[in-house]
């Protein structure tokens, strides 16, 4: 087809992109609210893990129609303004811009963007942090009493270690259902990061830092840990899978911890928020 | 025989790789053991320093690099060999020729990719399986570091080296870049570092991947110098090549070429530069404190004795946020140069496009924290850097629109150039969109440090500047060699690279939020379909760059099909000069019109630029 520079050819054309664009954001949009948005990653096992399921679906609800637009615009244009051969005698029209349809591309990309920033600060502070590390002195706390549980990170294990349950140290994560837990990360050498992934918490592991996360797990189950930053040459091996389990087992289970390790926490340096070994001996 | 026995590269590199085992040799008397803590681990960081210091000074004294200098201050007249205007052996040594320096760039900078693009291939081949099974966790690290360092060092200078020097004193009305011998320095310095990176595989190479955070860098191996002398280099070049830029379009403009009619690739160009002066120093002296660390036993990222490791990520982020928008800038300069072209209409929203650009290199240096979210640095700040962050998609938005506008009522046509800046439309809105998840800190918490940040800046790294890097081959390298690359195989090219870059980056960024984490040599089990899937479509994408060299080297070396002045059709200057473009450029200094893109049917086409009259190429 070539193309009619006439106005009202065009003015057609553009009636033609908005009318497709607008059947499908309307046949996309239930798709992405009720089929990709519940299974948006990372599930719904922690308070937090809701927090960011609800922020990654209200995200892609509102890229739907800008990405609608955007390929529906690139398709037609290419199929209806496409010449073939090389003929280079004629130009199409001399449109240098329009400063109405910049005025309002630029009201509404401004509109849109304050609102994700405004609405990632609201979820932010509202969802204690959204399970991300949030440093010594968190902005976003839960109410009432939280479980402290420290991740010491080295090269290339993490263990954890319960201050309340007399600073016991154990290679393995349980974490009891239901309780808010406060995570506090800290490294021995270089930089790691601590993911729990189905939990929805991610906190960098610095040496010298206390960095704070909290969470709290809804269900029963297992969950995976990573390193998720690069620390060496283990770096790939650095995973783990802690577990939730009810109150009961886990007053258990830490129990057995205080007997099993008596030893070794007498022997262990007493609590702190960071432990100060030198870093950079060179390892591997 | 005159060439065998001069200042040429043959010499460079004897004096080279003399120079490195001198500057070893005074690194010893220096210190004569290694320096460690826990006792001699047989690495001298301070012989390697100085020996890459000492081997790049001999081989930059071994081009020519220093006879000017030092003939001037003898009191002689100084040579003139590096202002040769004729003979194959200008493109092996210093040369001061704007257009030599830009083929120097294309062909060593594409050696260099290669290279990088071949670790990747590598690193998708350990991926295959979930455990480790082809190379061992340290060569696994190094592959992956080798990758992006080589990648984000070289491709800095990736369109500017080629394109920029060669196309912008033309497109400019000059005849030469402000700094010549500057110009052919930021080429050289660049081929060092390139070669002193590949150096890191001798000294085992080095585990922190391009970010090179400490402390983990204070406890690597010697391969970690390699790594902070190459990106210490790539610094210095990106300066130079900066300055040199900017300098040249403030002050050698030609008559009526003013602020509001410089082409959208001179924009593009010039706010890169604007990035790389400001940013690259960051990095050169953060370097110099890693270095001071490994050698001269200082703390400043040692928290035990009063440093900080957040210190150097805040440094490196620094430079590093402005860094990727190097890597973007210029493609976005390409896109709407071109469009205009094969659209056959002036770019839409001149004025506008130009803000975006601007936008962007103002904005770039107010969002680095957004790498540290998770980190605990500034907790409270993270509100502020959600919006930096996700400010910058107006600007960028403005590119978009622009693009799409020049579309409009336009007679396109889809050659290869114009189907890779077409692709760029496609592939950065994906990178674009992704980049929101990374903005918003609540789904940044799982999305950070996984194989979905990294599929995002391939998205906008590859998918946006290396497509547009693609686009300005196929467009100038006809003008730049005279010779045109066979459409039919650049349409295939194009096609396979289109489709397997997508199949490979699309699924990574599902596989990321399905929580793979970057860098790591083993996976979860229940991903390995999806990686196997992704590793195939690498696989391709890489025979999808062997058919490109292929495609190349026919049509440059054997095909030969001349290009003719202006086979596109197009209106810019350079177009209306010969293929390739004759030494002196133009005869007299054209003048020019208000108009950079004269396109448009039924309009009075006003003033296009007076160009000299065609002469026959030398």
């Amino acid at each position: 087809m070539s193309s009619d520079p006439g106005t009202a050819a065009r003015g057609g054309h553009a009636l033609r992109i908005a009318l497709i664009t607008v059947v499908v954001t309307l046949v996309a949009l239930p798709l992405v609210i009720w089929v990709l948005g519940p299974n948006m990653p990372p599930g719904k096992a922690t308070d937090v893990a809701k927090a960011q399921v609800f922020s990654n679906t209200v995200m892609l609800v509102l890229m739907t129609p800008i990405t609608a637009f955007i390929l529906v615009y690139l398709g037609y244009v290419l199929v209806v303004f496409r010449v073939r051969g090389d003929d280079v005698s004629r130009d199409g029209a001399p449109i240098r811009g329009n400063m109405r349809l910049q005025v309002i591309w630029l009201v509404a990309t401004t509109a849109a963007v304050l609102f994700l920033a405004i609405f990632g600060s609201a979820t932010l502070l509202t969802s204690n942090g959204s399970g991300g590390g949030q440093g010594p002195k968190p902005l976003s706390k839960p109410s009432g009493v939280a479980l402290p549980v420290q991740v010491i990170a080295q090269q290339w294990e993490f263990t954890y270690r319960y201050p309340t349950y007399g600073g016991v140290e154990t290679p393995q994560l349980v974490i009891p259902v239901d309780r808010q837990i406060a995570f506090h990360v800290t490294s021995l050498d270089a930089i790691h990061s601590f993911w729990a992934y189905q939990l929805g918490v991610k906190a960098d592991a610095n040496p010298g830092v206390d960095n704070v996360a909290y969470v709290k797990p809804k269900t029963v189950r297992t969950f995976s840990i990573r390193c998720a930053e690069l620390c060496g040459l283990w770096h790939g091996y650095m995973f783990d899978t802690g577990k939730v389990v009810t109150d009961g087992v886990f007053a258990k289970w830490i129990a057995a911890q205080q007997t099993m390790f008596r030893e070794v926490t007498r022997e262990l340096p007493s609590y702190a928020k960071y432990y100060n070994p030198d870093p950079t001996n060179r390892a591997g | 025989m005159r060439r065998l026995f001069g200042f040429n590269l043959l010499t460079a590199v004897v004096l080279g790789i003399v120079g490195f085992y001198v500057g070893w040799l005074l690194g010893h008397q220096i210190h004569g053991k290694s320096i460690d803590y826990f006792g001699d681990t047989g690495q001298n960081d301070i012989a390697l320093f100085v020996g890459y210091f000492v081997g790049v000074v001999g081989f930059l004294v071994g081009l020519g690099f220093a006879n000017y200098p030092v003939m001037r201050m003898l009191g002689r007249p100084a040579s003139v060999r590096e202002k040769e205007t004729g003979g194959v052996g200008r493109y092996f040594g210093l040369c001061t020729d704007h257009k030599v320096v830009g083929l120097q760039y294309l062909v060593g900078i594409g050696v260099f990719i290669f290279i990088g693009g071949l670790n990747a291939m590598l690193i998708r081949f350990e991926l295959l399986t979930p455990n480790e099974h082809a190379w061992n966790a340290n060569n696994y690290l190094t592959i992956v570091g080798l990758h992006g360092t080589m990648m984000m060092g070289m491709m800095t200078s990736g369109i500017l080296g080629p394109f920029a020097n060669y196309l912008l004193p033309i497109m400019i009305g000059a005849r030469r870049m402000a700094f010549p011998r500057i110009e052919a320095l930021t080429f050289w310095l660049l081929m060092a570092a390139g070669v002193i990176l590949m150096t890191a595989l001798g000294f085992g190479g080095f585990p922190t991947g391009w970010t090179g955070y400490e402390p983990l860098a204070n406890q690597a191996n010697w391969g970690m110098d390699a790594y902070i002398a190459f990106f210490a280099l790539v610094g210095l070049s990106m300066a130079l090549l900066g300055l040199n830029m900017i300098a040249t379009v403030i002050t050698m403009r030609a008559p009526g070429m003013r602020w509001g009619r410089l082409p959208m690739f001179v924009w593009g160009s010039f706010t890169t530069a604007m990035l790389m002066v400001l940013a690259a120093p960051v990095l050169i002296s953060t370097l110099l404190m890693v270095s001071l660390d490994r050698t001269a036993q200082t703390g400043f990222f040692n928290p035990q004795i009063g440093g900080s490791s957040y210190l150097y990520q805040n440094l490196f982020w620094i430079f590093g946020h402005p860094e990727v928008y190097v890597l973007a800038l210029p493609g976005m300069g390409i896109l709407l140069e071109i469009l205009p072209v094969f659209a056959r209409k002036p770019v839409w929203g001149y004025r506008l496009a130009v803000s975006g650009m601007l936008g962007i290199t103002l904005l770039s240096w107010l969002v680095w924290q957004h790498h540290l979210f998770v980190s605990g640095i500034n907790a409270d700040l993270r509100p502020f850097y959600m919006l930096s962050t996700e400010l910058i998609s107006l600007p960028t938005g403005f590119i978009f629109v622009c693009a799409l506008g020049t579309l409009w009522a336009g007679r396109i046509r889809l050659t290869v150039p114009m189907l890779f800046c077409l692709a760029w439309i496609f592939n950065f809105l994906i990178g674009g969109l992704s980049g929101v998840f990374l903005s918003d800190v609540p789904s940044d918490v799982t999305t950070h440090g996984s194989f979905f940040s990294m599929a995002h800046f391939h998205y906008t790294i590859m998918g946006g500047l290396i497509f547009t890097f693609f686009a300005a081959i196929y467009y100038w390298v006809p003008k730049m060699t005279g010779y045109m690359i066979n459409e039919t195989w650049g349409k295939v090219h194009f096609w396979l690279m289109f489709v397997a870059f997508n199949s490979t980056f699309g699924p990574l960024l599902v596989i990321g939020f399905l929580g793979m984490p970057r860098r790591s040599v083993t996976y979860a089990g229940y991903l390995e379909g999806a990686n196997q899937w992704v590793s195939i479509s690498a696989f391709v994408l890489g025979f999808s760059m062997l058919i490109f060299i292929a495609n190349f080297v026919y049509s440059l070396v054997f095909a030969r099909v001349p290009a003719g002045p202006n086979p596109w059709g197009s209106k810019s200057i350079e177009w209306q000069l010969p293929s390739p473009v004759p030494v002196q450029d133009f005869d007299r200094i054209p003048t020019f019109g208000p108009d950079p893109y004269p396109y448009g049917d039924g309009v009075a086409v006003p003033g296009r630029p007076a160009v000299a009259p065609a002469r026959p190429t030398p």
